[in-house]
């Protein structure tokens, strides 16, 4: 229990307290500071900032949902279809991509999808268009990005819930005349429900904080609400608004993530058990 | 004032400092805290050879510079190259410099006019925290066959250029803008008010245009990749980017625009914890020496301050130089006065607004 205790104190409780404390400094004039909740005032009075983080959210929301369609089909061929050897083969595909950092998985999409990139020049190759096309800088990029990056966080625990579902459940569904969709909405999707909240909760979390893919793969009108922080730490000195930001992303994050649980009636203990 | 003081923090810059001090131990660490190309590995190593310290580099930029100081209150480095024009105000907020002791450096290296307009600009109640050592500005990088017009910063709204422009998202942008749009930010950095009016005509212009720019770059090799793949004619950069673009494209150079260039000098400057302040004086006299000046001028790719250095450099980038600066161009070039403490709060916001804004 004992190193369980250092771990969170030194390493979460701690820096939050600090963090919480300093977003609490106003910044009046340089050198002189006070105590109050003007920074987070800042975040409700400035559009701008709330508009990022609405931004954010519901990106971050729409990516979890591709992610979960994309996901999911693949999950169930992996945990129901094959067998064996196929099937370590289909997993290690899923796993490959990650053994290469963040950064390099994005310089490989900005290559392909760049104006003068791979997918551009290939389509101008085979004749489909007659200029170059430019697949970068823009919202799509993002999703792409973004999808890609946390697709393993998805399969993983929908391959783990699947695999737990006894194939005669399925058989029975048939046996009684039920339709595949009927099967799937009746047997497999409540069997692979927690795996499918829990596989949304991190892919959301993973999405809200990410900091690179949007960054590189956005364009000129793409703000990220982890930019937003990253600004004001790094290029304007502002630790103050910076830690606001910070506890506002944890804060309204949870009531999201909260919210998502009471919509899907599933508790946080169910999913992670 | 809020400052370090918790176990959390306390820990992990006693973790940094063991790791620094296991792998300074055997010999003399200058641990310099610099721009990309500032501190070529030729340079290291002659002056390895000639004083036996170790020099351990870290490559930033003048905000990053800032902030791992301000984090550790000054420690962690024992030397850094902050631009003149931001040593004073982030001194007089955040004490992370200490004050030079002039009778170390041999000042007789120095261009004596770059030395007093150094030492003035980073002065701070009497004492002195910046010398000069490199020297640039930032203006236009353009394909002169594609966009050939563009003179100024304002003719980057220009239709002819349109979806082909690209700068950085930072104050250079919005001062280059306020100079073209014939205001005069420099004039109203004491006044917060009549700043903050220049600010908001510049904002509007740059949404007003934004639909212009391709992407706002980030790091050099992002706009070199831009201008080098025919994605982006004409863009907001430093002289080297257009200078080194222009050794493999003719066509693109550097051009000072007709309201000036903007012009910066990076700094020595000590971090106020400083662990080896002798062999920091030592690097210094060291780079400042002619030859060596040279040799970094051609890695870093801009002058320094060094006198005399110019008859060493390669005749390739003079002449470049000298295209890219007419005479009458080297008069308008607009140096940077120090920035005052709490100005870029506000530019701050009106980047947000710009980049938040769509581009329709």
């Amino acid at each position: 229990m004992a190193p369980l205790l250092i771990w969170l104190l030194s390493l979460i409780i701690i820096p939050h307290i600090d963090m919480f404390i300093l977003s609490l400094q106003e910044k009046v004039a340089p050198r002189v500071y006070e105590t109050g909740f003007s920074n987070y005032a800042e975040f409700f009075t400035e559009p701008l900032y709330w508009n990022t983080f609405a931004r954010t959210a519901l990106m971050s929301i729409l990516a979890t949902a591709l992610t979960l369609l994309i996901g999911f089909p693949v999950s169930y061929y992996i945990a129901k279809m094959v067998r064996g050897r196929v099937r370590m083969v289909l997993f290690l595909l899923c796993m490959i991509p990650f053994w290469v950092s963040e950064l390099v998985r994005t310089f490989g999409w900005m290559i392909l999808l760049r104006e003068t990139g791979v997918i551009s020049s290939f389509l101008q190759y085979i004749g489909l268009t007659d200029g170059p096309i430019e697949f970068l800088y823009n919202d799509v990029s993002i999703m792409v990005g973004l999808v890609y990056t946390s697709m393993l966080f998805m399969v993983v625990p929908l391959v783990t819930t699947l695999d737990s579902l006894d194939n005669s459940l399925v058989e029975a569904g048939y046996d009684l005349g039920g339709s595949g969709f009927r099967v799937l909405r009746k047997i497999v999707i409540p069997h692979a429900m927690p795996g499918i909240v829990s596989g949304c909760i991190v892919v959301f979390m993973l999405s809200l904080g990410n900091y690179l893919t949007p960054v590189l793969l956005g364009g000129k009108d793409s703000l990220w609400f982890t930019e937003q922080i990253y600004t004001q730490f790094i290029t304007r000195f502002n630790w103050e608004q910076g830690s606001a930001f910070g506890f506002l992303l944890l804060i309204l994050s949870s009531l999201i993530v909260w919210a998502g649980l009471k919509i899907s009636r599933q508790t946080l203990s169910n999913t992670m058990g | 004032m809020f400052k370090f003081k918790n176990t959390f923090s306390g820990a992990l810059v006693a973790g940094a400092v063991l790791a620094t001090g296991v792998s300074g131990a055997s010999a003399e660490t200058l641990r310099l805290l610099t721009w990309g190309g500032y501190a070529p590995d030729d340079v290291i190593e002659l002056f390895e050879k000639e004083t036996g310290i170790e020099v351990e580099v870290t490559v930033s930029n003048n905000e990053d510079m800032i902030s791992k100081l301000r984090a550790t209150g000054g420690s962690g480095f024992d030397l850094a190259q902050p631009s003149q024009d931001r040593i004073a105000g982030a001194q007089y907020e955040y004490e992370i410099y200490k004050p030079l002791d002039l009778s170390k450096v041999d000042s007789s290296q120095f261009i004596s006019s770059m030395l007093e307009g150094t030492k003035k600009n980073t002065s701070v109640d009497g004492k002195v925290y910046g010398l000069p050592h490199i020297w640039g500005s930032s203006g236009l990088v353009i394909d002169k066959s594609k966009a050939g017009d563009v003179k100024d910063y304002t003719d980057l709204c220009n239709e002819a250029v349109s979806g082909k422009v690209s700068y950085r998202l930072k104050r250079p942008t919005l001062i280059g803008f306020a100079f073209s749009m014939g205001l005069d930010p420099y004039e109203a950095y004491g006044d917060l008010a009549a700043y903050q009016k220049i600010l908001d005509a510049v904002e509007e212009k740059l949404i007003s245009c934004k639909s212009n720019v391709k992407a706002y770059w980030t790091g050099s090799d992002a706009l070199i990749n831009l201008v080098r793949s025919g994605e982006v004619t004409a863009a907001m950069a430093w002289d080297k980017g257009g200078w080194k673009l222009n050794e493999e494209m003719p066509d693109v150079t550097f051009v000072a625009p007709t309201s000036g260039a903007l012009g910066w000098i990076d700094t020595f400057a000590l971090p106020r914890k400083t662990k080896a302040e002798d062999a920091a004086y030592k690097w210094i006299n060291f780079v400042m020496q002619p030859k060596i000046a040279a040799m970094i001028t051609a890695s870093a790719g801009n002058f320094t301050a060094s006198k005399g250095a110019d008859e060493f450099a390669e005749a390739d980038l003079k002449a470049r130089f000298q295209d890219s600066f007419p005479p009458e161009a080297i008069d308008n070039i607009k140096w940077y006065p120090p920035v005052p403490a709490g100005i870029e709060d506000l530019e701050g916001k009106v980047l947000d607004r710009v980049k938040a804004a769509s581009s329709n």
